[in-house]
């Protein structure tokens, strides 16, 4: 199994009354909520969080990228990650990903990546998400039904420029360049690992099954809810006569609160996954799915938007409704144990990506619940597929010696060295 | 009564609505698309040989995946009017319709001499911005589009059984289908450059505006005219984004005046 803890760094000062008063979180979010100072802690406790999560033993840390959103105040994740690629040892750099049809050209997500490979010396795993309708459509104007043909052109371009040894031209429809000649590029051969976020779309499937990559349903409804979604996929898998069912073609993010007791964890993080729940996922239903956006072909399997209004409308979520519809893990070590494998076996997937800083979370009881998952349920959950031990397709392989940060001689050393030279 | 029939392009088969005798026109709708029993078409097809052809991925059109942008709808309108025969036809535009009527007119302004242009986008003023449709709940449709929200809320439902379950994703399909065609020109700003190509309108053009259209606020009817030499514009009054349906009649007669 590989956990990689994940923050979506959300803001944590939305106030009580967020849903009454405001149509939506994400695209139009009120400007005045915003406050540049107190980022400027929010984003520090962030990073560090994710540092600890590295040093208490998580396989990875995630990073992923939203606009103008209230739960995700991450437009660009590379440069989180550059920050935690210096101050992490031997932890995977998860940045689950790059909306690749918003970047032009899409070649800056190929030098990126090599950049983070290069600097963490091989931790890199990458994401190529199509990204959400809110962020790729409303917030950065793609024009929906081109958003996946222009998606496509990107991934061919950007594995081409990892790949390539040559200066090549490329005619595409959205991209024309004369010479494509990246510098640097990955460590990581052919390159690095690729997860691709999907949402239900046969299409998704399909690309990860064809290229090898893991499919990661990165959900905040739940395990439970899940399930449909996911055999699905290795349906299709099946169908498509992968050479494998490994669970480590997939991956799915799930909320976990850890504490001593079931009854504990409900009174030291209701708060904050109520926060989440009722404040940060208040999406206008209108920017949820810009027609176009998704195919024909997946609107007709019936799955609808994860930010369509739930079925029965916006009723407030209870703690009880949330853990018990599985939206969250929560619990005794024991309990979160359990219900994990419960989750790894029915979904079968061996890459879970562990939200444990939920909503307005502070730091002292991430870090608690984060220590307790790593110590107390982690090294249970490790061998769950040992069929599968092996499989390395779908992770990071570094070097096996890493520079270190901070490694400069001291100034004496230096001068000495120097006036040897002179 | 309006007939449905095919016609082979380069593209796709398209479909098109043929009625009425007389002089050609062709009437292109708009983002919301169009019905066989429109009042509007029959209403034209008194007087004119109407064909109204549907913009592939409207109706039961095929989707055309390789129409991507402005120039390639604006050639296939002109495609689709030389596939129907027809020689220098009155082009009337309905919204996006008027939109693409207003960039055949400017492309090919040999070829078309009279223009009707029903509260059409294409144009973009910032202090005065166009709905947004794609953000748009269908609950919220009918303030935007009509004059009277509560009758235009009985012209969307009409015909359509909201508690049946299979409703909403036939729903979404026919919305995928039809408002990602159209988001290829008028997402998310329905701006492609048609201001800087006006000038080069020939055709006699008429506009018409409903006085109270929120869609597409009547400040643009000034701008289209403007930007058209001797464009004629017909306000109507209690008339919203929907004229053609809330004042069928007073549309008609001022298309009529480019017989």
């Amino acid at each position: 199994m590989k956990f990689t803890w994940f923050n979506l760094m959300p803001w944590p000062d939305l106030p009580a009354d967020f849903r009454e008063k405001n149509r939506s979180v994400w695209v139009d979010i009120d400007q005045k909520l915003f406050d540049p100072e107190r980022a400027h802690t929010v984003y520090n406790t962030y990073m560090d969080l994710l540092e600890y999560a590295g040093q208490v033993g998580f396989d990875g840390i995630g990073v992923n990228e939203h606009h103008q959103n209230g739960y995700g105040i991450m437009p660009s994740p590379n440069i989180i990650a550059a920050g935690l690629a210096r101050r992490t040892k031997d932890t995977a750099l998860v940045v689950l990903g790059n909306s690749i049809a918003l970047y032009n050209p899409p070649v800056r997500v190929a030098e990126e990546f090599a950049m983070l490979d290069c600097i963490s010396g091989g931790r890199l795993v990458a994401g190529f998400p199509v990204g959400t309708s809110m962020d790729t459509n409303f917030c950065y104007g793609q024009i929906p039904s081109l958003t996946r043909e222009k998606y496509a052109e990107a991934h061919e371009l950007i594995v081409r420029a990892w790949t390539s040894r040559e200066p090549f031209a490329f005619n595409g429809r959205y991209n024309k360049l004369r010479y494509v000649n990246i510098w640097p590029r990955p460590i990581q051969q052919p390159h690095p690992p690729v997860h691709i976020p999907g949402g239900g779309s046969v299409e998704t499937y399909d690309f990860c099954i064809d290229n090898t990559y893991s499919y990661s349903y990165l959900s905040f409804s739940g395990y439970l809810r899940a399930k449909v979604l996911m055999q699905g996929y290795w349906d299709r898998v099946a169908q498509r006569n992968a050479p494998d069912a490994s669970p480590y073609r997939a991956g799915f993010a799930q909320t976990i609160c850890v504490a001593d007791t079931d009854e504990e964890a409900e009174r030291l993080y209701w708060p904050h996954v109520n926060y989440f729940y009722n404040r940060c996922l208040h999406v206008y239903p209108g920017f949820a799915d810009a027609p176009g956006y998704r195919t024909i072909k997946t609107i007709q399997t019936g799955a609808l938007s994860q930010y369509a209004p739930p079925r029965g409308g916006y009723t407030q979520l209870t703690w009880k409704d949330l853990v018990e519809g599985g939206h969250v893990i929560a619990g005794s070590p024991e309990t979160v144990r359990q219900r994990m494998e419960d989750l790894a076996k029915g979904l079968n997937v061996g890459n879970i990506f562990c939200l444990m800083h939920v909503g307005d979370m502070p730091a002292e009881k991430c870090m608690y619940s984060t220590k307790l998952f790593a110590e107390k349920v982690m090294p249970h959950l490790r061998n769950i597929f040992p069929d599968y031990a092996d499989d390395d397709r779908f992770w990071c392989k570094p070097l096996k010696k890493l520079a270190k940060a901070g490694n400069l001689p001291s100034e004496r050393d230096a001068a000495q060295a120097v006036a040897a030279l002179v | 009564m309006m007939q449905l029939k095919t016609v082979q392009t380069e593209h796709v088969p398209v479909q098109y609505l043929e009625g009425g005798s007389g002089q050609p026109l062709v009437f292109l709708h708009g983002a919301g698309g169009m019905t066989t029993g429109d009042p509007f078409l029959a209403r034209l097809a008194e007087r004119f040989h109407v064909h109204a052809p549907f913009l592939p991925g409207y109706g039961e059109s095929e989707e055309a995946p390789e129409l991507r942008d402005m120039l390639d709808i604006t050639l296939h309108t002109l495609d689709v009017i030389d596939a129907l025969g027809l020689e220098n036809p009155i082009l009337v535009g309905h919204s996006m319709g008027g939109m693409i009527a207003a960039e055949v007119a400017a492309l090919a302004p040999n070829e078309i001499s009279r223009l009707g242009l029903i509260c059409p986008v294409g144009l973009w003023l910032e202090d005065h911005p166009i709905v947004d449709i794609f953000a748009t709940l269908p609950f919220e449709m009918p303030a935007l589009m009509f004059h009277d929200a509560e009758a235009g809320a009985a012209i969307l439902t009409a015909g359509r059984n909201v508690s049946d379950p299979n409703f909403l994703q036939t729903y979404l399909v026919q919305n995928a289908r039809q408002l990602g065609m159209a988001g290829r020109i008028l997402f998310p700003i329905p701006d492609r450059g048609l201001a800087s190509r006006m000038y080069r309108i020939k055709a006699r053009t008429i506009l018409v505006w409903g006085d109270s259209d929120r869609a597409v606020p009547p400040v643009y009817a000034q701008e289209f005219k403007r930007r058209i030499k001797g464009a004629q514009l017909v306000s109507i009054p209690e008339a919203g984004h929907m004229v053609t349906l809330e004042k069928t009649d007073q549309v008609a007669d001022a298309i009529n005046r480019l017989a």
